[in-house]
């Protein structure tokens, strides 16, 4: 069954006045409790797909639906709202707030629900159980390496149980087993936590961890 | 305020510049106080003193002494109830810095006719009447001085020359400003004694039967000694007090143009720093906003962050001016009797510090809420 559908997928820009256009009429779904990898070269629109999926940008045309939800017709209000429950997004440079410990990085997206100090507190401890860095709680960002804060991107995105986890080469920045460690725990959310992962990387030993591989080419899909 | 570790963590991200900047505002708010209440405590010291007693000067200038026979006459004048008279003494105590206000008196009817504006102790008043040497004093030069009853003290005379030695014999608490605690009083007639050719009163007090009274009376007077070497100008004890405020001529508009210009200088000291703060996180309200921090939850976090900024600001410069001045008894070496920051003026001081949080948030708070997620987070990339 598909959780998140693409219809007739329209996106296009300008840059220094002239047009571009990403995708033309893209039709694509992912089904549910999937694990896919999105490749491509550079300039493929991989990003964009995934920030069309998260309502962080917006089809030109055509629509965005994940789950019951049209993404694509929403106000921004209501998008933060959804991204808020729905969405888990890791990016390739972590992107943790370095004012923040650990802790409070993955606690975040809790901050926007009704969940009491205390059940925020189990949560996060999950997650960070989840990643294996219940020792690292009390960490800034400055005291992890490269693969722990990206663990603390995962923690942070899954903490909300969100429909979907999205991730923009994840890997881009870490070393082979730093690197293997997180595509070990990728696959075990998406196996033992039951999460749809779609997930953009030029890394091929990456996109073999995933399922299913999706390459996009100048906006279309080629394999 | 599960919000609050998040805004206290973007405060303390560089802890110099929010230091710095929350001590510029509570400099910049203290200077506006301080500076506010020298406009304040003039007008509040112009406003004291009482419609029922009237201060009869001579007509040429206040420098000018007016003849002791005027006593007599005054009295006779209908209306007037009693008369008294005073001397603007102008020692020297230690030190020129050590500046208070002194006034040579006829005890007995000086003490009279401003009853009920000071509380005495009986055998105090008594001790001072009965010696010629005798000074009271009020308490809180008493304080400021360390000094006690039954102690000498000695002022070196820049009018009346030479060395005044005096001894405490009363201590008086003010009941009404009029009779200021941060003064001391002494005997007339020991002046006189010293300079009998040349030494007359400088002012005379009447006390009226009748405040109504007071604009005939000041014209009966007036009219009376119009005509001789001494004329006089007679008004209300409140107008006499009212008239040294104008002295200062147009001190208000200065001291608040000065605080106006300190308050707007910081305020773009705190509207650059709020900015600088802002544009460093661009990439991080990017991320703020893929997690689901909706547009409005970003513009109150910024808004919350300079308020915390210019209200902790207000509160450490406000408060240090209200600490500061009137439990120290400060009086601008007693120029500024009962100097003190007003409700009034920390009501406009926290005014300014919400105008402040408004001005130097408002442009960062928006730019954080009307930021596209997307290009937020290529600014890192």
């Amino acid at each position: 069954m598909a959780l998140v559908t693409l219809r007739n997928l329209t996106k296009s820009f300008s840059r220094d006045s002239q047009p571009i256009v990403v995708f033309d009429g893209l039709n694509l779904e992912f089904a549910e409790g999937s694990f896919t990898a999105l490749m491509g070269p550079s300039g493929s629109g991989k990003s964009t797909l995934l920030n069309l999926i998260a309502g962080l940008d917006r089809p030109t045309a055509g629509t965005v639906t994940v789950g019951d939800a049209e993404v694509s017709s929403m106000s921004l209000g209501e998008l933060a709202a959804w991204r808020s429950r729905h969405v888990g997004f890791v990016f390739q440079s972590y992107n943790l707030l370095p004012v923040l410990t650990a802790y409070q990085n993955i606690e975040l997206p809790l901050l926007l629900t009704r969940l009491s100090k205390v059940e925020r507190a189990a949560h996060v401890r999950t997650a960070l159980e989840v990643v294996g860095l219940t020792d690292r709680a009390e960490h800034y960002p400055r005291q992890l390496s490269g693969g722990q804060e990206q663990r603390v991107a995962i923690a942070r995105a899954v903490v909300s149980d969100p429909t979907i986890i999205l991730l923009d080469e994840p890997t881009g920045q870490l070393d082979a087993k730093s690197a293997a460690e997180v595509l070990a725990l990728l696959q075990r959310l998406n196996r033992e936590f039951k999460k749809t992962i779609i997930m953009v990387t030029h890394d091929p030993h990456a996109a073999a961890a995933a399922g299913t591989e999706l390459h996009l080419d100048k906006g279309v899909l080629t394999a | 305020m599960k919000f609050l570790p998040l805004v206290w963590a973007n405060l303390m991200r560089h802890k110099r510049r929010t230091v710095l900047t929350t001590a510029s505002v509570a400099l910049a708010l203290f200077l506006f106080a301080s500076l506010r209440s020298v406009v304040t405590t003039l007008r509040a010291n112009g406003e004291v003193g009482s419609e029922s007693r009237m201060i009869v000067q001579s007509a040429k200038a206040i420098t000018f002494f007016l003849p002791r026979s005027y006593d007599e006459r005054l009295l006779a004048v209908p209306g007037v109830q009693a008369v008294s008279w005073a001397l603007w003494f102008n020692g020297v105590y230690r030190d020129p810095k050590d500046f208070f206000a002194q006034f040579a008196v006829d005890p007995e009817s000086y003490l009279d006719v401003y009853a009920g504006d000071y509380s005495l102790p009986p055998d105090q008043r008594a001790a001072f009447v009965r010696e010629r040497t005798a000074c009271i004093v009020g308490k809180r030069l008493m304080d400021k001085f360390g000094w006690r009853l039954g102690q000498n003290i000695t002022l070196r005379g820049t009018i009346f020359q030479g060395d005044w030695t005096l001894t405490i014999r009363g201590v008086y608490r003010e009941v009404d400003p009029i009779f200021s605690e941060d003064a001391l009083h002494f005997h007339y007639e020991m002046v006189y004694e010293r300079y009998p050719r040349w030494v007359q009163p400088g002012w005379y007090v009447l006390k009226l039967e009748n405040p109504s009274l007071a604009p005939q009376v000041a014209s009966f007077v007036d009219s009376v000694f119009k005509n001789s070497s001494d004329p006089t100008k007679t008004g209300t004890e409140r107008a006499f007090n009212a008239s040294f405020v104008t002295m200062w001529g147009n001190v208000s508009f200065l001291m608040n143009s000065i605080g106006m210009a300190v308050v707007f200088a910081i305020l773009l000291v705190a509207a650059n720093s709020m900015m600088l703060s802002a544009r460093e996180r661009i990439s991080e309200v990017g991320v703020l906003k893929t997690v689901g921090f909706g547009d409005w939850l970003l513009f109150r976090l910024v808004m919350v962050e300079a308020g915390a900024i210019a209200l902790g600001g207000a509160v450490l410069g406000l408060g240090a001016a209200k600490a500061l001045f009137r439990p120290t008894g400060f009086s601008a070496m007693g120029f500024l009797p009962g100097f003190d920051v007003t409700a009034g003026t920390l009501g406009l001081g926290f005014g300014i510090a919400v105008l402040l949080a408004l001005a130097s948030g408002l442009v960062p708070a928006l730019n954080a809420a009307r930021l596209n997620a997307v290009q937020a987070l290529r600014h890192v990339e």
